[in-house]
């Protein structure tokens, strides 16, 4: 007798593995190996670990680095608050509720690179309409993105025009799921509306947190399109990222050093998100 | 409706109006204008309107290079999103349905491919390899493969509210695990397909940076790179650069006034669950 074939064959599986694996996974192995090492696509000679201490010696690759933190950090922190914010907003039956979210939602699925230009045309220090507006109520505006105290700051403000509609659109459907039994017994408890924000919908909308945290701090991470759209990581290196600082070492031939900031990207990647997860998942258990 | 609700709801469309409608029409003004008033980049009525000789210069700009990029981007979108609907079921279909020590493994792969950042380098180097570096054939594999951790994610959560009933009526019929596949269950995902499409050729089509990666070299120009490619070129010609912004946000436009609730269905997706 033969053994019946199961009706859900593991070679369904193979044509997207193999896909994965051969683009996918190979490279990410082959970057370990690649990171230690002078390379030229063609002959690739060992050098121990000398990529990574230039990677940690050349101030500004260190600043790259420090700039990413700050950027991930300062995006996800605003997308999850001012998300939340206007989620709240857009659920509370206000007049035009729907065209808000369409209009907040839209910039999500525009082109980064034509966000980019716009707002650098924008932010012009004195032909910009942004300072001409400011000006009008008798600010000085200043130079946004060719300020280097300012630029990464400017730049990350861009990143939240663009992407707080997803945060928000991701708290509107975790609001959704909330009982409105909850608000009720805080109603009849007395809780002001205050109250009710804090003890009832910030702990429930949980789950939509952790999305839009993790997120946010993924794409804030591996941020590059927005940063080289704009200031390209200028003026000098004052906004260089290092998904920026990467494309910059693969432009000027140096793949090994470019592959050893890619190896450093997903080492800070995990090294921030692995425990961050870890956290939320144990939090869970608690509630 | 109470006053309340009214007034800030008024305040709310004040603020919105300023802060994300302005930047739109200031690209659409830009646009519209003659090259020598959009170089002074105001945000201004324009005295003269040049939509149509505009829209005609960019078009015809380095050689109709903008169409080509239309046909590439195009190209490449469809044919991913067609793998990534096909090969991301396929896969969701058996994680769900058949329970075994290789999910662990599948799911460790979903895992790798939502969180860590592709080595580009390295990509390079693999894509030459195959011979595959700067053609349209690469770069469709390389959106299928960024593109699987979230379709096989997106599937197989909506398989698991598929009836195994259904699929044992087939067996009973007789019909190959591929029958049953491609004829039964793949038909019935169509409200998630639909959503994966519009999700993911929105992002395939605004991607950026993996066609400036894999894909340089002019005859493979993408739309996202036709814009990079002119804030060189039109360092003098706003109006073209912003006539040029304005072609390639028309596709997403669209999609998003038709198919709205499946993009937000999608983008959403384990929103709730975590």
């Amino acid at each position: 007798m033969t053994r019946r074939r199961s009706p859900y064959p593991y070679w369904f599986v193979l044509p997207a593995a193999v896909v994965f694996t051969v683009l996918f996974l190979v490279p990410t192995l082959a970057s370990l190996w690649f990171s230690l090492t002078r390379w030229d696509l063609f002959t690739a000679s060992f050098i121990g670990l000398d990529n990574y201490r230039q990677f940690f010696k050349e101030p500004f690759l260190v600043q790259g680095l420090v700039n990413t933190v700050i950027y991930a950090a300062l995006t996800s922190v605003s997308k999850s608050v001012l998300g939340l914010l206007l989620a709240v907003l857009l659920t509370s039956g206000i007049l035009w509720q729907s065209f808000l979210r369409a209009v907040i939602f839209f910039p999500v699925l525009v082109s980064t690179i034509g966000v980019g230009i716009t707002f650098t045309a924008l932010m012009h220090p004195t032909r910009g309409a942004i300072n001409i507006g400011l000006a009008a109520i008798g600010i000085h505006g200043p130079a946004w993105l060719s300020n280097p105290e300012l630029a990464l700051y400017s730049v990350a403000f861009i990143d939240l025009w663009k992407g707080i509609g997803l945060a928000t659109l991701i708290y509107i459907a975790g609001l959704a799921a909330i009982s409105p039994d909850y608000y009720e017994a805080a109603r009849i408890d007395g809780a002001t509306r205050v109250q009710q924000f804090w003890r009832v919908t910030v702990p429930l909308v949980r789950p939509a947190t952790v999305t839009v945290v993790t997120l946010s701090l993924i794409g804030g991470l591996r941020s590059f399109d927005i940063i080289w759209a704009t200031t390209r990581g200028g003026p000098g290196f004052a906004s260089d990222v290092l998904a920026s600082v990467i494309y910059k070492q693969y432009q000027a031939g140096f793949y090994g050093l470019a592959t050893a900031g890619n190896v450093i990207l997903f080492a800070l990647i995990a090294l921030i998100i692995l425990p961050l997860t870890w956290w939320f998942n144990k939090r869970e258990i608690d509630l | 409706m109470t006053r309340r609700q009214r007034n800030s709801g008024l305040i709310a469309m004040a603020v919105a109006f300023v802060i994300f409608i302005l930047p739109f029409a200031f690209t659409f003004l830009m646009a519209v204008k003659t090259k020598k008033e959009a170089a002074l980049m105001l945000f201004s009525w324009p005295t003269e309107w040049h939509f149509w000789d505009n829209f005609t210069e960019v078009i015809q700009a380095r050689n109709y290079m903008l169409l080509l990029a239309y046909f590439n981007s195009t190209v490449i979108t469809v044919a991913a999103v067609s793998g990534l609907i096909v090969m991301g079921a396929m896969v969701g279909y058996v994680l769900q349905r058949r329970p075994s020590g290789w999910n662990k493994v599948i799911y460790a792969g979903v895992l790798m491919g939502l969180i860590v950042p592709p080595a580009v380098v390295p990509t390079i180097w693999v894509l030459q390899g195959l011979g595959l570096f700067k053609s349209l054939t690469g770069m469709v594999l390389i959106q299928i493969a960024y593109g699987l951790a979230f379709s096989v994610l997106l599937y197989r959560s909506f398989i698991a509210t598929i009836p195994r009933d259904l699929d044992e009526a087939a067996i009973i019929d007789g019909a190959k695990p591929w029958a049953i596949f491609f004829k039964v269950i793949l038909p019935l995902l169509k409200p998630v397909t639909v959503t994966l499409i519009t999700v993911q050729s929105i992002a395939i089509f605004n991607d950026f940076t993996n066609p400036l990666y894999y894909l340089p070299g002019k005859e493979n120009v993408t739309v996202q790179l036709t814009l990079f490619n002119f804030q060189s070129q039109f360092q003098s010609q706003f109006n073209l650069l912003f006539m040029n912004i304005l072609l390639v946000t028309i596709p997403p436009l669209i999609v998003f006034v038709f198919f709205n609730r499946q993009i937000v269905a999608g983008m959403t997706a384990g929103a709730v669950k975590g």
